[in-house]
């Protein structure tokens, strides 16, 4: 019964994902990604940051600059290239502290149940009901422009879904004979929780994770079109910012449609990634979604 | 559950999530780092003795738990402090921006409903055809656009490059045109954000429908009413939509609880005057009473939405309010 994943599952799960088309779409979306973000210094042409001369402002795509520049005379494709760090960094980050947060609140509230649970889950209910995205705009903005804010900003309103959907899980699971056994052999509240009763709510968390991260890169895309990103930190939607406000868009096409596809790509590959994950490991996850 | 009990429990629960809201909202501005002193007056030049004025002017010397009280009256009494920017009444500010947001998100959703249920049951009818799995796959990529850089290209093309539409706002400032040329003007300025936004609604109802067309075609009904020798169009619209169309109910009760905070992107991209761009409106002047006053309006918005689509739904569904009776 137990959903426990074991090492010699994994090639299993691993040939199941391979033969799913969706998940394969998504991982052939990431990979490349991933790669650009990893080895960006050697991908880049220049410093991203660097200022060109008044020559250099606003050029189409030409031999030195194969994606033209911005009105600062930045390099276009290098922006582009470093672009990935901060939304893979973003991404990934924000979706392992929500995704944390939440599973841990989850696994308390689903193993201690009682007042534990009412106020916990009464307080999830809250979050949950304020809309996602004037929360974020409003944390970021108390919270000042820097990366690890924006982090923040993102973590903190993801959290709630997660705890929800962990519970529901732990409520199963802590029913099972072997954790009644456990108990039985002396095992206290800690051990029951992070040793018996979490490892079975691995498969959820993890898929729940992947389609953060697609979330994670969205929110932002949009918290740094709308500035609040951090400035040292040269982002997708923060060149897109730049160039919204800047009011030369409508001659410069060559700096407005690369980020817009580079997040639209990204946020499609991780979302398929994750529905394929999620269909083989929780076959019943929307039941779970909507109670 | 009887309905009046539904409705009871339903009412308590968004009574409990309006309050904390307003705490969360009292919180995020004055416990996070940062003097709210300071992030109002950026002006370093600003005497200590100045500033410890004003502090006691605010109330902020006060405890917390005063200031709270203090907030919480005046917010019982719709004060919630003026605008910097715009030299009044927070509330007035806020109230003045709702309609065009309903107006623009309101009609956004119906067109996407209509369009995106239609497109659905006939993309899950013909499941096996080339072009289903197309307009399935455009609708899935639709979908994940973000929805300001599609609104950052609708605006580049048509606004800047063709030149058909206007590049943002909802009037033409400056002509008093008559009633027919006044609702033509706001009907133009609406077409560019109205397409965005569809585009980013309609994807998800074409999935939903999809799959619950998926689920209602095993169903036996289907197979007595092909035995039954019905009409193919028979069959489909009045026996498998109709029994699909119960999920997209529940997307159409959650969404509709979103319509006052859902066109945040789009409103900013095309200056539409609505609730989404005053709070960027309010972060460009840094004027955070606006900000604050928007966000809570926006939250107590979304609950009240939230509280009605459950009514609704609970009404049609007595099974709804039998999983309430659980929870």
């Amino acid at each position: 019964m137990s959903h426990l994943v074991r090492l010699s599952d994994l090639k299993e799960y691993a040939k199941l994902l391979l033969s799913n088309r969706v998940g394969v779409i998504g991982l052939a979306l990431i990979i490349p990604f991933i790669f650009i973000a990893v080895f960006a210094p050697y991908i880049a042409i220049t410093d991203p940051m660097k200022v060109g001369t008044s020559e250099e402002i606003l050029l189409p795509p030409c031999p030195g600059h194969p994606l033209g520049t911005d009105d600062m005379g930045r390099d276009v494709w290098s922006l582009l290239v470093y672009g990935s760090r901060v939304s893979m960094l973003v991404g990934f980050l924000a979706a392992l502290i929500g995704i944390g947060i939440g599973s841990f609140v989850g696994l308390v509230a689903g193993y201690y149940r009682g007042i534990v649970e009412e106020v916990i889950m009464r307080l999830v209910d809250i979050v949950m009901v304020i809309p996602t995205l004037p929360l974020m705009i409003v944390l970021a903005a108390v919270l000042g422009p820097s990366l690890w804010n924006v982090i923040i900003a993102i973590s903190v309103v993801g959290w709630p879904s997660t705890a929800r959907i962990v519970r529901s899980q732990v409520l199963s699971v802590r029913e099972r004979p072997y954790v009644e056994a456990a108990r039985c052999l002396g095992a206290g509240d800690l051990r029951l929780m992070f040793s018996e009763i979490l490892p079975n709510v691995v498969p959820i968390i993890f898929a729940e994770t992947i389609l953060w991260v697609s979330e994670a890169i969205y929110s932002e895309a949009v918290l740094s079109f709308l500035g609040l990103g951090d400035p040292m930190h040269a982002s997708w939607g923060m060149m897109l910012h730049f160039a919204f406000e800047s009011g030369v868009m409508s001659v410069a096409w060559w700096w407005v449609l690369p980020p817009g596809m580079c997040i639209a790509l990204v946020v499609l590959g991780f979302s398929l990634f994750g529905s394929a994950v999620n269909e083989i490991l929780n076959p019943r996850y929307r039941e779970l979604l909507y109670y | 559950m009887g309905m009046k009990e539904y409705v009871a429990k339903k009412l308590f629960a968004a009574a409990l999530t309006i309050f904390g809201s307003i705490c969360i909202n009292f919180l995020i501005f004055r416990i996070l780092p940062g003097d709210p002193l300071r992030m109002i007056i950026k002006d370093p030049r600003v005497k200590p003795e100045a500033m410890e004025r004003l502090r006691r002017r605010f109330g902020l010397d006060k405890p917390l738990w005063v200031q709270f009280i203090v907030y919480l009256t005046r917010l019982a009494q719709g004060d919630m402090g003026m605008s910097f920017w715009q030299k009044r009444p927070v509330l007035e500010v806020v109230l003045d921006r709702l309609w065009p947001t309903v107006l623009l998100v309101g009609s956004a959703f119906l067109i996407s409903l209509v369009i995106g249920v239609v497109t659905g049951a006939i993309v899950g009818w013909k499941r096996r055809s080339k072009m289903s799995a197309l307009i399935y796959s455009v609708s899935l990529v639709v979908y994940m656009i973000p929805t300001f850089w599609l609104g950052i290209l609708l605006l580049l093309v048509f606004g800047y490059w063709f030149g058909l539409f206007p590049l943002g706002g909802m009037k033409t400032p400056g002509i008093k045109p008559g009633p027919i040329g006044y609702w033509l003007d706001v009907l133009n300025h609406m077409v560019l954000p109205l397409i965005a936004l569809i585009f980013w609604y309609f994807g998800e109802y074409v999935v939903v429908m999809r799959s619950a067309m998926l689920d209602v075609l095993t169903e036996d009904y289907i197979t007595t009413a092909r035995a039954k020798g019905l009409r193919e169009r028979v069959i489909m619209w009045d026996h498998a939509v109709r029994n699909a169309l119960l999920p997209v109910t529940t997307l159409t009760a959650i969404n509709a609880g979103w319509i006052v905070a859902g066109a945040i992107e789009a409103e900013i991209v095309f200056s539409w005057p609505g609730v989404g761009r005053l709070i960027y409106d309010a972060l460009m002047k840094r004027d955070y009473p606006l900000l604050q006053g928007t966000f809570l309006v926006l939250t107590v918005s979304v609950v009240l939405a939230n509280l009605l689509a459950d009514i609704v739904y609970g009404y049609l569904d007595p099974r709804v309010r039998e999983e309430a009776a659980k929870l």
